[in-house]
């Protein structure tokens, strides 16, 4: 048996992106008929298996811009971008970046922001499991010794702020319910978190993602505080504070005695 | 499950202890309805890429899915035939999960998925020669190493063949088998498909198939379309109920093999519970038959042996 060179896999797949190429050389058919429809199959099985995987993650930025258009677009990203491992549940990372670079999609300011808010639910979804803190605990934590303290959060907890109120767009479109036209004019900071197994997005107030942001560093909640209001002058810890609590972004609170 | 030091140590163990009945590929949204109904299936199939997460509902599910019925896990992602040395980050992972559920079997297929740091989501085709012959021993090696347990090497379904192909598939799964001591899984649907595909007797290559190193047997629906010349063109969709050409191929591999765990593959176009429920119910019709059979036969020789 001779030992024939390895086949060429890198010819294989660039004319598995690229539909103008010929099909690889190597390949025949029974009849010595063209190979092109056949290896048609797998270009398509490539191409549509990872538009769809997108259309799976990205349901919302699907239904503000339409099927067709969601599927043209999706395909530029896959053709640009293919997954770098076999877990498709981390396949979209840089789509808000690409879609924030689609000329045809500048008409939808807020779509790059959406679909940042859809990969952080994905992720939520595949988090790593922890207990939040039961709420007599939350209710026994000591006030006035908060601003020493520092914050386990619970491994989902994600924020996502926009200049477009991305939390009320996501809302609407989860639900079936005819609302009020949105005011496009104001921002929303989405806080994603999945205490148990069940994905909640809420709005926090304003410097509440840069609150966030400092707990989950390590910084103190006074630390916290002065993070939120170096952005938002405007900022109430209190109001803040009772949407964490509420969805219960905290696995541990450690107060320093 | 501790580390093995060499292939041979897997040749005393099977590589499947799935029940010789009907299961079906896990999905998610069928959750509830297996919760509430008697879970009247043999096993279940995950693909293990869904459920290399962390947390949150996959494993929520899985972990009860476990706890009540025989698990089968396959891979997707192992690029077993690429030249490339394998993802060692992915089959960690794959160990992860492989101690973590302890499943009857894990599977893999004899394609390519990966090149360079690019997933391509797709199982594509490898010629058969000793070039590629060497890859996949050493993959499968190296994975039965990792795993500590012997897999089942899946036939793919074909749309094309290599020139440089030197073996036919039968006699390179043949080879892979005897170098690595790795076990089979029959996709007859992939059968039918390549046969109608590449225009080989699909009776033929199942008679020829190595099937007693079979421990699983696949069955899907395929898409039906034809090539430019009006040829047909089978297409592995996973995305119908099982067709009655591939039922009837099913019975001559259950005739030569006897009853063994037969997965229900319907992943796209994903059917109302009862309806796959329903599928299953046909192939534990096949296996029944066939069980009566085998029984029926060792009565009579039993009969023979007293009267003789």
């Amino acid at each position: 048996m001779t030992i024939s060179a390895d086949f060429d896999q890198g010819a294989f797949v660039r004319a598995l992106l690229d539909p103008e190429l010929p099909p690889p050389n190597e390949l025949e058919t029974p009849g010595g008929f063209r190979p092109e429809r056949r290896f048609a199959v797998y270009r398509n099985n490539v191409c549509v298996g990872l538009v769809d995987a997108l259309a799976e993650r990205f349901p919302i930025c699907l239904q503000l811009v339409g099927d067709e258009f969601f599927r043209a677009m999706a395909q530029c990203y896959v053709r640009e971008r293919l997954p770098r491992t076999p877990m498709l549940f981390e396949y979209g990372d840089a789509f808000a970046t690409f879609v924030s670079n689609f000329k045809p999609a500048r008409e939808l300011p807020y779509l790059p922001d959406v679909a940042r808010l859809e990969y952080a639910v994905g992720a939520a979804y595949h988090a790593a499991d922890a207990a939040p803190l039961p709420l007599e605990l939350i209710r026994a934590l000591p006030l006035d010794r908060l601003e020493s303290a520092t914050a386990v959060l619970h491994p989902s907890t994600q924020v996502v702020a926009s200049a477009y109120p991305i939390v009320s767009i996501w809302r609407r479109h989860m639900s079936d319910e005819k609302m009020k036209p949105l005011e496009l004019d104001r921002g929303e900071e989405a806080l994603v978190v999945r205490p148990e197994l069940a994905i909640s997005v809420s709005p926090l107030p304003s410097g509440g993602s840069d609150f966030v942001d400092a707990l989950r560093s390590g910084g103190t909640f006074g630390e916290a505080v002065n993070a939120a209001t170096a952005v938002a002058m405007d900022f109430k810890l209190t109001d803040c504070l009772r949407e964490l609590l509420l969805t219960g972004v905290f696995v541990a609170v450690s107060v320093a005695h | 499950m501790g580390a093995r030091s060499a292939p041979e140590h897997c040749r005393e163990r099977a590589a499947s202890s799935l029940p010789a009945r009907a299961g079906v590929g896990f999905k998610s949204v069928h959750f509830p309805d297996i919760e509430a109904s008697a879970r009247d299936v043999g096993f279940f199939e995950i693909h293990a890429e869904n459920y290399m997460g962390a947390g949150g509902t996959p494993h929520a599910q899985l972990m009860p899915l476990r706890r009540d019925s025989p698990l089968s896990i396959h891979g997707v992602g192992l690029s077993i035939g690429g030249a490339e040395p394998l993802d060692r980050a992915h089959l960690g992972r794959l160990k992860t999960l492989v101690e973590r559920y302890d499943p009857a079997a894990f599977s893999e297929h004899l394609a390519w998925s990966t090149q360079g740091t690019r997933f391509l989501n797709d199982l594509l085709p490898l010629p058969y020669n000793a070039t590629t012959l060497a890859h996949v021993v050493a993959h499968v090696d190296e994975i039965q190493e990792a795993l500590g347990r012997p897999i089942l090497l899946e036939n793919p379904a074909a749309y094309l063949r290599f020139q440089s192909s030197e073996y036919s598939e039968i006699e390179f799964l043949r080879e892979v088998v005897r170098r690595t001591d790795c076990r089979l899984l029959l996709d007859v649907t992939n059968a039918y498909v390549s046969a109608a595909n590449l225009g080989f007797s699909a009776d033929e290559y199942i008679d020829a198939f190595p099937m007693s190193y079979v421990e699983e047997i696949h069955l899907a629906g395929y898409a039906d379309d034809v090539d430019e010349v009006g040829a047909p063109l089978l297409i592995d969709a996973h995305c119908a109920p099982v067709p009655d050409a591939v039922w009837r191929l099913y019975d001559r591999a259950l005739a030569r093999r006897g009853p063994v765990a037969t997965l229900i593959e319907w992943d796209n176009n994903i059917p109302s519970w009862p309806t796959l429920l329903a599928q299953a119910t046909q192939a534990e019709a096949f296996l029944g038959r066939r069980r009566r059979a085998v029984e029926d036969s060792l009565r009579s020789e039993a009969l023979h042996d007293d009267l003789g």
